[in-house]
């Protein structure tokens, strides 16, 4: 008998949303002692039929038809009253956001302990001394002290934590885990991966992990659920859907996947030196706004030096905090930096302004992470273009002729050009991006986070059309990322950053198979998929 | 948190000496002479209190020396002299002050606890016809001229009903002591104190139940309601503590408006607080008072400020624990 | 444009507010027409009660003057105080707040010390001193009101620049060799606007409840016809023509309330646009 039956599932959204049903016929059991992996892209529908199992539902979404069975009672029939008691009690759920899931004002301790009192369990002192054991199990450092924190003084694989013995605080049959690692750094996202899977080990508890990672899903899952756009595409257990995929769907997903190992030898380059960075440097300083506050002093960038050659794609890997991003905004003097040379065609731009660094400017340029933040919603896709050709004195006319050949060149049509960056889609936008990047003639481009917002389909297609935009325009590329299977299939060379410094520079096979330090090991080991990865190229 | 209140006090201080530089340029950038602008226009004071203005503030010495002795007697208290009341402003702003504290105290404590709580019943009932109630009386409120509620409360609850005294601090004459006099007190301060709060009310209505309805959306919220909690408790614990952050810094900014409200209250109500005394002294054209209770208020508010500051930093331990 | 009204019109209470807004301007623009003689004069016995006699539907005053023609000619002083007012206040604190919001540093502190002084001193004293120095006029009334109240717009506008700045197609326009004043015309501000618009419909609200206390002081301009005026004059013989009173302030009391309520219109209707992000 499984312990959770779901039976025809069918959620509405409210009237006016792109389609009707949020998640429509899903049907699947849900073992004791399961982790049942729900894949699927933005959209899918993925999260929304966990919400449904704890009456969590956003508002103006409702479940309408089928069953949701725990323990012999249909979940979708009982009172508020009668769900409360089943939440956080029977099945408990993690969220992607621990510091926004958690409330900034309450020390841990007490919002632990908080699940106690829900239910009437415990008194007080009891209370706090099972949230310092349940602290201990997930192994945050300190207990003692953070049970006192703030969650705005805890790191974020520290605050998945105490979401995770929040959850697991009386013991449920059930724990809903919604993208619980998205958020976070890959060798943090290892650690909480192997906390849930000893948990569920230890305490035969059942898992819904959702997520849109199949590096993960290959990991943890015993079963697998792949959805689409609100429906159930291929079910199965893991190694059925992961190494025989059924669904066309499914298999594009596993296809689009970057693999570790996949990458070609390095082209012979001409060792034509086309920027030079020499020890840049640069530390913020964050006032308190006080008079007598301290200031808080951050060392982003320490001492980094290297040099991009012609026609050479050099990836800047490192975790969140690690400088990357630092790096490209101070080559290109969005931050400017405090000490240190950056020499493009024998002029230094870090010591450059006004007129001499608008031109030099324009031989780097950038591509930006978010699709959304980075095009003006109140431009036209045709002044986003011309815009930057018009402030170099191009006439209008050829910079409009020249913006329609740029939206061919990434693969838009040219009609685009009347149309607003909300009539796009994200995969679309970021085209518009690279064009924009592009409309100036720049010898190098800076790619931020260019693909991490993207799904893993379109990431695909749009990593190569950078690779493909690099050899026609013989472009040289630094691309900054977090994730090594992306650099792994973009780039000639990898330098890899921890803490603003650098800590290992090589050519991409070598860094990424036989790299030099720890750090970046523990880097590579943390990657989610890699027997899997192994396996798939077996099969293949 | 000690370091927080010492820079606030610091920058108090400084906002206060601007106000004062600020008078001294404007009794200067007024049309016609300093010291007959000092003894008030239609006081048509006579020469010799003119000739003794001139010799104390310094008025045919450079404008930098005339500042510091204008800035070295002020930080004295020194305010100036009333020609017009024939004694000392800093005298009469003393003997009006409690008046005022009172009800600008008592309508900013009862706008904030009434605000407060009709937004948070308005919020846990979105859409119901109680929010509509709430939310229309709170439009209605928002947009009504503040002298003209004290004038038509005055109007129907004093003249019409008789229910309340619609006039002055303390019965004339009635010579109570005692508990009689706080009663009779309170009396003749709930007309007032209520007028004055009802706009404030109003603002913090609207901003608790925007506030409200914002994070009920967020996401800690959920986690609340995952572990099971009650409804009340979720409301109580989790949303109001963290909608209240917003409205306490409403409060703290509209601290001057409540004091630019007490200015016409105390009108209306001829309560003998500094804001009647600033509508005497406009229609007497008696400059020094004008200026001298325009400071003083200055330092009320900003002592309205420093406790919102401090209940802020109470509430919100991100402050508390990095600044 | 089209959506714009859409969602406007969805709010019904805006629509109220429009069409109160409406008769008010309408008002205020025939009121020399309908009432070509100056609201001071004499036309009547004093203290003539409403609808007692034909030709003068709402009376006379105290001094035997119209009520409803100085009800008309006070229309066009509250639009017109409130909406200069407000244009003056907007031009001095948008650039304050894009300047303090775009150059963070020095210039940041320097103008937010400022703003911040002159949000923190009682606005209406400081409008009240200002006045009482300088001899009422409509336009030292006009300045007066601007003076107390741009600080809110410099700190709206500058923290919608602070967040706007460091949004990806600012930087993208600021390495495709876009010079600051560009960024900040044609990047930032058009998506500060909806903000600012709803603000500033607020604010014309709020300068026409500021003007009418200002005058029932007695700081208005002495030779204008003003609601706040007409509450003051008669705040003496309440007890005996409460409507003298009562009138003048149901007008404000309409007028401001038609402005919010077109504000909390405007403000439905123009921000979905800057939120669509975080649906």
């Amino acid at each position: 008998m499984s312990l959770l039956s779901i039976r025809d599932l069918a959620i509405a959204l409210p009237g006016g949303a792109d389609r009707r049903y949020a998640a429509k016929d899903i049907n699947f059991d849900l073992a004791a002692g399961e982790i049942l992996c729900i894949v699927g892209e933005s959209g899918s529908g993925k999260s929304m039929s966990a919400n449904a199992v704890m009456g969590l539902l956003p508002e103006g979404v409702n479940a309408v038809g089928g069953t949701i069975t725990f323990d012999g009672q249909d979940i979708l029939g009982l009172s508020e009253q009668q769900m409360m008691a089943l939440r956080g009690r029977r099945i408990s759920m993690i969220f992607q956001e621990p510091l926004s899931a958690l409330n900034p004002l309450m020390r841990v301790g007490a919002q632990i302990a908080e699940v106690f009192e829900a239910h009437g369990e415990l008194v007080g002192s009891e209370r706090r001394a099972r949230a310092l054991t349940l602290l201990k199990e997930v192994g945050i450092p300190d207990p003692e002290s953070a049970i006192r924190a703030y969650p705005f003084q805890l790191s974020g694989g520290q605050r998945q934590r105490v979401m995770i013995a929040m959850a697991l605080a009386l013991e449920p049959e059930i724990l809903i885990a919604d993208e619980p690692t998205t958020a976070l750094d890959v060798t943090t996202q290892a650690q909480i991966l192997e906390l849930i899977e000893d948990l569920r080990r230890s305490r035969g508890m059942a898992v819904i992990f959702i997520t849109h990672d199949f590096g993960v899903v290959a990991d943890i899952a015993d079963r697998v659920i792949v959805m689409q756009t609100g429906t159930i595409v291929e079910t199965g257990t893991a190694d059925e859907v992961l190494l025989k995929p059924q669904h066309p769907y499914t298999r594009a997903l596993i296809d689009a996947i970057p693999r570790l190992t996949r990458h070609d030898e390095v082209a012979p380059i001409d060792r034509k030196t086309v920027l030079t960075v020499e020890g840049l440097n640069k530390t913020f300083s964050t006032s308190s706004g006080t008079f007598f506050g301290k200031r808080r002093v951050v060392k982003a960038v320490q001492d980094v030096s290297f040099e991009l050659y012609s026609g050479e794609t050099i990836g800047i890997v490192g975790e969140s905090g690690s400088g990357k991003s630092t790096v490209g905004r101070c080559l290109v003097r969005l931050i400017n930096p405090d000490t240190g040379r950056v020499m493009v065609d024998g002029a230094d731009i870090a010591h450059m302004s006004g007129a001499d660094l608008r031109d030099q400017r324009r031989k780097m340029q950038m591509i930006f992470q978010d699709p959304f933040s980075s095009l003006n919603p109140r431009a036209r896709v045709s002044r986003i273009l011309t815009e930057g050709l018009i402030a170099h004195n191009v006439p209008i006319a050829d910079a409009m002729v020249k913006a329609r050949a740029l939206l061919e060149m990434v693969g838009l049509d040219p009609s685009a050009m009347g149309r607003f960056p909300h009539e796009f889609s994200g995969g679309q936008r970021q085209r518009i991006g690279i064009a924009r990047a592009l409309a100036l003639d720049p010898s190098i481009i800076i790619a931020d986070e260019a693909v991490s917002a993207l799904d893993v389909s379109i990431q695909a297609q749009v990593l190569d059309l950078l690779a493909d935009l690099k050899t026609r325009l013989n472009l040289s590329m630094l691309f900054i990322t977090h994730d090594l299977r992306v650099a792994a299939r973009i780039c000639d060379r990898i330098i890899v950053m921890q803490k603003g410094r650098i800590v290992e520079v090589g050519p991409t096979g070598k860094v990424l198979h036989d790299p030099d330090t720890a750090y970046t090991r523990s880097l590579l080991d943390a990657i989610p998929g890699q027997d899997y990865e192994r396996a798939l190229a077996k099969a293949e | 948190m000690i370091p927080f209140i010492l820079g606030r006090l610091v920058k108090a201080g400084f906002i206060l000496l601007a106000i004062l530089v600020f008078n001294f340029l404007l009794i200067h950038a007024a049309p016609g002479d300093p010291a007959a602008v000092m003894a008030g226009e239609a006081g048509a004071a006579d020469a010799k209190f003119l000739a003794d203005l001139r010799e104390r503030f310094g008025l045919d010495q450079p404008l930098y020396i005339q500042l510091w002795t204008y800035l070295k007697g002020a930080v004295q208290l020194d305010l100036g002299f009333s020609y017009r009341q024939q004694m000392p402003v800093s005298e009469l702003i003393a003997s009006r002050l409690p008046a005022t504290l009172l009800l600008t105290g008592v309508a900013f404590v009862l706008s904030l606890v009434l605000g407060v709580t009709a937004g948070v019943a308005a919020s846990a009932r979105q859409g119901s016809w109680g929010d509509t109630i709430i939310s229309m009386l709170a439009l209605l409120f928002y947009a009504t001229p503040l002298f003209w509620v004290a004038l038509m409360a005055s109007l129907v609850f004093s003249v019409w009903l008789g229910w309340l005294p619609g006039f002055g601090y303390e019965t004339i004459g009635a010579g109570y002591t005692g508990i009689e006099h706080v009663l009779d007190v309170a009396k003749h301060l709930v007309l007032p104190a209520t007028t004055l709060g009802l706009f404030f009310m109003a603002i913090y209505m609207r901003m608790t139940r925007a506030s409200m309805l914002e994070v009920s959306r967020l996401d800690f919220v959920k986690t609340a309601r995952a572990k099971g909690l009650k409804r009340s408790v979720i409301q109580r614990r989790h949303i109001l503590r963290n909608a209240l952050l917003p409205v306490i810094t409403l409060a703290g900014l509209q601290a001057g408006q409540i004091f630019g409200g007490a200015i016409l209250t105390e009108t209306v109500f001829a309560w003998p607080g500094i804001g009647r005394l600033m509508f005497e002294a406009i229609n007497q054209r008696d400059y020094a008072v004008i200026l001298g209770v325009f400071y003083i208020s200055g330092a009320m508010v900003l002592l309205f400020n420093l406790i919102t500051d401090v209940i802020y930093v109470i509430v919100d331990p991100r402050i508390r624990l990095t600044a | 444009m089209k959506d714009f009204w859409k969602r406007f019109r969805y709010n019904r209470g805006a629509v109220i507010g429009l069409v109160i807004l409406a008769i008010v301007i309408a008002t205020a623009i025939a009121a020399p027409f309908i009432f070509p003689q100056s609201p001071w004069k004499m036309v009547q016995r004093p203290f003539l009660p409403p609808f007692t006699q034909g030709g003068l539907p709402l009376g006379t005053d105290a001094l035997g003057r119209d009520v409803l023609s100085g009800l008309a000619h006070g229309a066009y002083v509250s639009l017109l105080v409130g909406l200069v007012s407000t244009i003056v206040a907007l031009a001095i604190g948008v650039p304050v707040g894009a300047f303090a919001g775009y150059f963070v540093g020095r210039t940041d502190d320097a103008l937010m010390r400022f703003t911040e002084f002159f949000q923190t001193i009682p606005s209406f004293a400081l409008a009240i001193v200002l006045l009482a120095i300088f001899q009422p006029s409509l336009t030292y009334v006009i300045i007066a009101i601007a003076v107390v109240s741009w600080p809110p717009v410099a700190r709206l506008v500058r923290g919608e620049v602070l967040s706007l700045r460091t949004r990806e197609f600012v930087e993208a326009a600021t390495l495709s060799g876009l010079g600051n004043v560009q960024i900040i015309l044609r990047h930032i501000l058009p998506n500060a606007l909806p903000s600012i618009i709803v603000l500033a419909s607020l604010m014309v609200a709020q300068a026409i409840l500021l003007e009418s206390s200002l005058s029932f002081l007695g700081l208005g301009d002495p030779n204008i016809m003003s609601w706040g005026y007409m509450i003051g004059a008669a705040r003496t013989v309440i007890r005996t023509a409460w409507w003298l009173s009562f009138l003048p302030g149901m007008a404000i009391l309409l007028t401001v309330l038609a402005l919010n309520l077109i504000g909390e219109g405007l403000n439905d209707a123009l921000n979905p646009r800057l939120t669509r992000k975080s649906e």
